[in-house]
């Protein structure tokens, strides 16, 4: 209860400068407080019994307003829960709100959200990521000791990244998407954001498993992600990608990722030079399957049994139209119209099937690596978090913020960002890991060990 | 010019499970509108499909019995359109990988050979839910959408072009509705819309091999109509060339008040329904041990059974057809001659007094007061000479509406034959004395009269009188 009411009490005080939230669940969360503390009474806790946490805003909570960041779930309250969050309640943890997105989850900026700007709390003229940016920003704000996200083509990872926080994405089919609002139902996957890789762990356990509810999630035991935190990583084979090491990369995020090197290297780490051949198409394979997917995934927003509906509608068409014109924002009607488009008739081969080969070949170029190595080491994003503003009149260039994060998602794998360190300017910069299919264990080890031996998670944001 | 017509039928089957194709909500029919629904069916966001296990389980069993092979690897794919009985904005369906490929039927026309019709494949799909319009409780005006049927699991069976005649496309239609019928996955209520049919129907010049463009014909849910509709359709289409215009490709709707098509949408108007994988469901891996234990899991077909009932109890063709109509039936001549070896005395009673009496009260079989049971009693009456075959009728009637045993009821009513000479040839005597006029015109060579006598004898002995002894001993007497 004391440590929910400190939290709320931060949330009021700092929310103003940064704007992560878009619902704070005030009275839920005393209630979850009170039930903590009966149930740590009696015993009967775990780690996450009491533990204030927040979540992104597409997670489905029975009772509570959840937008997706969209005008057009605006009024919408959910009758039942997500998956992910009631594992994490079920713990005893408590919800301190719902987070600010992208709407839904298309971008990476947090710009698109339909509730107003999320900043950065290392600095707040700059964006803190997306699309999961309030997830991120209240982690590095201490709004919440951990949020939960979710990641189709870096959602976590990127905002982490630029918020300097520890964000994972586990394997695809590791956690369930039941209730989670879908975006590319492909590529979605929901993970944690937390200050430090023990927590991480800790918030995996408790998420991942199957779920009879989604058929997509797999039925591979959970290890004790926990224990996997062993501190060393001697003997352990990291993949460098030439790929992702390319001229023009931002020379703060270079210098960053040689001491990082650097710094494995003085763990005893063994460094291999690997190539993923199939790097370049990645973000153009993207865009095709994820806007294709949504484009479908959005047709149930139409106005006829919940969400935004248009009151001054001639007809059935016209309903449609307003009711969608009217609810969505600009971002996810160029996805839907790309989507649609890649999906029509004449159309279909030459972009979706097409895309879904190169797919292929991406997943390939990783399991071929992975024969070689345990992880893969890679930067996040090839620029620390830009200014708000700076990217949103040029989709392109805001697509290309996801080069490195994408390409693990359309493999499937799983990921995570840590932090490395700080650009000039001292905004947070976050190197990335890539594990093994379910081996979620050696990435949260060999990050576990990076933070041992570094302090860069010990920084805070000054707010 | 004469012409061909092309027919292929599409039908849908409705699964008779308990629960939807992708959630656990139930399937029964007519409860209060949006009643059977949860946020898998409703379409809520983040919600998921899980396919249910026994509708695959049918589908196979379904394709097994239309001789298709079975898919080891099918896939659900997206059929994307806006409607709102379609609560996505896409309906799970099957499309490059439906579950069941190739098969055939062979269909019989009566007064023509067997034909085999093939049947190109047999999808997956989820059901809409339906609109309704007022006048419906709690909607006091304009539209509503009721989702109970939404994600109800259909199988369309569609069919190659091979159909050359509205007879042959109903001998088609029957045959799988008796297929789906007894395999018990399908209840085949046609009104209910378990059992629905569209038809693709063109028509070429006699000779021709390019076919004629082709009109679908939507909402035939009837064998009747289905007949009506294409027949209607092949003379709309015969007319239109005859005088020089053309075939359009079009939806056409059925209209069964008037019995004619009208056009729902052009070709142009079709919808592009952008299918593509569903990402939510894993692709559905069937191995051979599935489709062997399917198959060793089969109910012995209609066809297989008749030749059966033909070669085992000596039937004719035409009466192993009738009793192999509906596996029921079947089934009830099976529970009776187990117990009774006179096949051929059961199946007349089954065409006759059971088949009237059934079609009368709208009875099914299932539902039949005179059990297998109770049936083989009454014929063992007859057969040992207890009853005669007319007094049988009698009590037939009595255990229908009584449900009594045979032998109690011609106890009760006093109806056991009277075999005994000396009784009979005092009603005889008694007769030929009253009737003596007749009698002499008989020994005058009217021999047709002896009908008469006998209808005399049998009326006052009030149909008790064993017939084969009043015969013999009439003959006797009157030619004595």
């Amino acid at each position: 209860m004391e440590a929910t009411k400190a939290m709320l009490a931060r949330i009021e005080a700092v929310e103003p400068q940064i704007g992560s939230f878009i619902t704070v669940t005030h009275g839920q969360a005393l209630a979850d407080a009170e039930a903590a503390d009966r149930r740590i009474a009696s015993g009967e806790m775990t780690f996450l019994t009491g533990i204030p946490l927040a979540i992104k805003d597409i997670f489905l909570t029975e009772g509570i307003r959840t937008t997706c960041g969209s005008r057009m779930l605006d009024n919408f309250i959910p009758p039942y829960s997500a998956t992910s969050w009631e594992k994490l309640h079920s713990h005893g943890a408590v919800l301190l709100g719902k987070l600010n997105q992208d709407e839904f989850a298309m971008g990476s900026s947090n710009e698109s959200s339909a509730f107003g700007v999320c900043r950065n709390p290392w600095d707040r003229t700059c964006i803190p990521g997306g699309s999961s940016g309030g997830s991120a920003a209240a982690v590095a704000a201490r709004q919440a000791t951990a949020t939960l996200g979710t990641d189709t083509g870096g959602s976590i990872r990127q905002p982490a990244s630029h918020c300097g926080c520890v964000g994972l994405k586990p394997t695809y089919g590791r956690v369930s998407r039941y209730g989670v609002i879908a975006y590319a139902s492909s590529l979605d996957q929901v993970g944690p954001l937390t200050r430090d890789v023990t927590d991480s762990a800790i918030m995996l356990g408790a998420l991942a498993g199957h779920d009879p509810k989604d058929s997509t999630s797999v039925a591979t035991p959970v290890p004790d992600y926990c224990a996997a935190l062993t501190g060393t990583v001697k003997g352990l084979r990291i993949g460098l990608p030439k790929e992702y090491f390319i001229a023009g990369l931002d020379p703060d995020v270079q210098k960053t990722m040689d001491a990082a090197i650097e710094t494995y290297r003085r763990l005893d780490a063994e460094f291999v030079d690997i190539s993923l051949p199939h790097t370049d198409y990645a973000v153009a394979t993207y865009y095709l399957i994820a806007t294709a997917e949504a484009s479908s995934n959005l047709a149930r927003y139409d106005g006829v049994r919940f969400g935004h509906r248009a009151e001054d509608a001639a007809g059935l068409l016209d309903m449609y139209t307003r009711s969608r014109s009217q609810g969505f924002g600009a971002e996810v009607k160029r996805r839907i119209m790309l989507g649609t488009y890649a999906l029509s008739s004449g159309y279909y081969d030459a972009y979706y099937v097409k895309a879904q080969k190169v797919r292929t070949l991406i997943m390939q170029d990783f399991m071929r690596a992975f024969g070689d190595v345990d992880v893969i080491l890679t930067p996040v994003a090839p620029t620390p978090a830009f200014k708000i503003g700076e990217k949103s009149d040029d989709p392109l260039q805001m697509y290309l913020s996801d080069i490195f994060t994408i390409p693990v998602n359309l493999a499937g794998t799983c990921a995570m960002s840590v932090p490395a360190g700080f650009s000039a300017a001292g905004l947070p910069i976050g190197l990335q890991l890539i594990g093994k299919p379910f081996d979620e264990e050696t990435i949260l080890r060999a990050a576990h060990a990076f933070e041992q031996a570094t302090e860069w998670h010990t920084r805070k944001a000054v707010i | 010019m004469r012409f061909q017509p092309v027919i292929g039928l599409e039908v849908h089957v409705q699964l008779k499970t308990a629960s939807k194709i992708f959630c656990g909500c139930s399937t029964a029919f007519g409860s209060e509108p949006n009643s059977q629904t949860c946020p898998v069916c409703l379409g809520l966001p983040g919600a998921l499909p899980v396919l249910n296990k026994q509708v695959v389980e049918f589908a196979i069993q379904a394709g097994l019995a239309t001789n298709c092979s079975i898919t080891p690897r099918s896939v659900f794919a997206r059929k994307n359109y806006f409607y709102p009985d379609l609560p996505k904005g896409y309906q799970i369906s099957q499309f490059e990988d439906p579950i069941c490929q190739h098969g055939w039927l062979d269909i019989q026309v009566e007064g023509q050979e067997s034909k085999r019709i093939g049947i190109t494949r047999i999808h997956m799909e989820e059901d809409a839910g339906k609109l309704v319009h007022g006048d419906v409780s709690g909607l006091e005006e304009g539209s509503g959408v009721d989702l109970n049927r939404a994600c109800t699991p259909l199988l369309e069976v569609v069919s190659e072009p091979d159909l050359r005649s509205s007879d042959e496309a109903v001998s088609y239609l029957k045959q799988l509705h008796q297929i789906v019928t007894w395999l018990g996955i399908c209840d085949g209520n046609m009104e209910e819309g378990s059992f629905r049919c569209d038809a693709n129907v063109s028509v070429m010049p006699v000779g021709s091999e390019t076919l004629g463009t082709r009109a679908e014909i939507k909402n035939v849910n009837s064998f009747k109509f289905v007949k009506q509709a294409i027949e209607y359709e092949i003379r709309r289409q015969i007319e239109l060339i005859e005088d020089g215009a053309t075939v359009v490709q079009e939806t056409r709707l059925f209209d069964p008040t008037s019995g004619t098509t009208r056009s729902m949408r052009s070709k142009e108007e079709a919808h592009d329904y952008r299918y593509f994988p569903d990402p939510d469901l894993v692709p559905l891996v069937i191995d051979d041990a599935w489709v062997q234990r399917t198959r060793d899991e089969l109910p012995e077909l209609p066809e297989q059974r008749m030749q059966r009932f033909m070669t085992e109890w000596d039937l004719s063709a035409y009466d192993a057809e009738v009793l192999t109509a509906s596996r029921s039936l079947a089934e009830y001549f099976e529970a009776c001659v187990a117990l009774h070896v006179n096949a051929k005395a059961v199946s007349n009673w089954m065409m006759g007094e059971i088949t009237r009496a059934l079609n009368d009260s709208g009875t099914s079989i299932d539902c039949c007061p005179v059990t297998p049971r109770l049936l083989v009693e009454l014929l063992k009456l007859i057969e040992g000479g207890t009853i005669s075959g007319k007094i049988a009728k009698t009590v037939f009637e009595a255990m229908w509406q009584s449900g009594k045993e045979p032998a109690t009821i011609v106890q009760e009513q006093g109806l056991v034959q009277v075999s005994d000479s000396g009784a009979i040839e005092a009603i005889i005597d008694e007769i030929l004395t009253r009737e003596a006029g007749q009698v002499a015109e008989f020994r005058s060579g009217k021999d047709k009269l002896f009908g008469f006598f006998v209808g005399q004898v049998m009326k006052a002995s009030k149909g008790k009188a064993n017939p084969a002894v009043v015969n013999e001993l009439l003959l006797s007497k009157l030619k004595g």
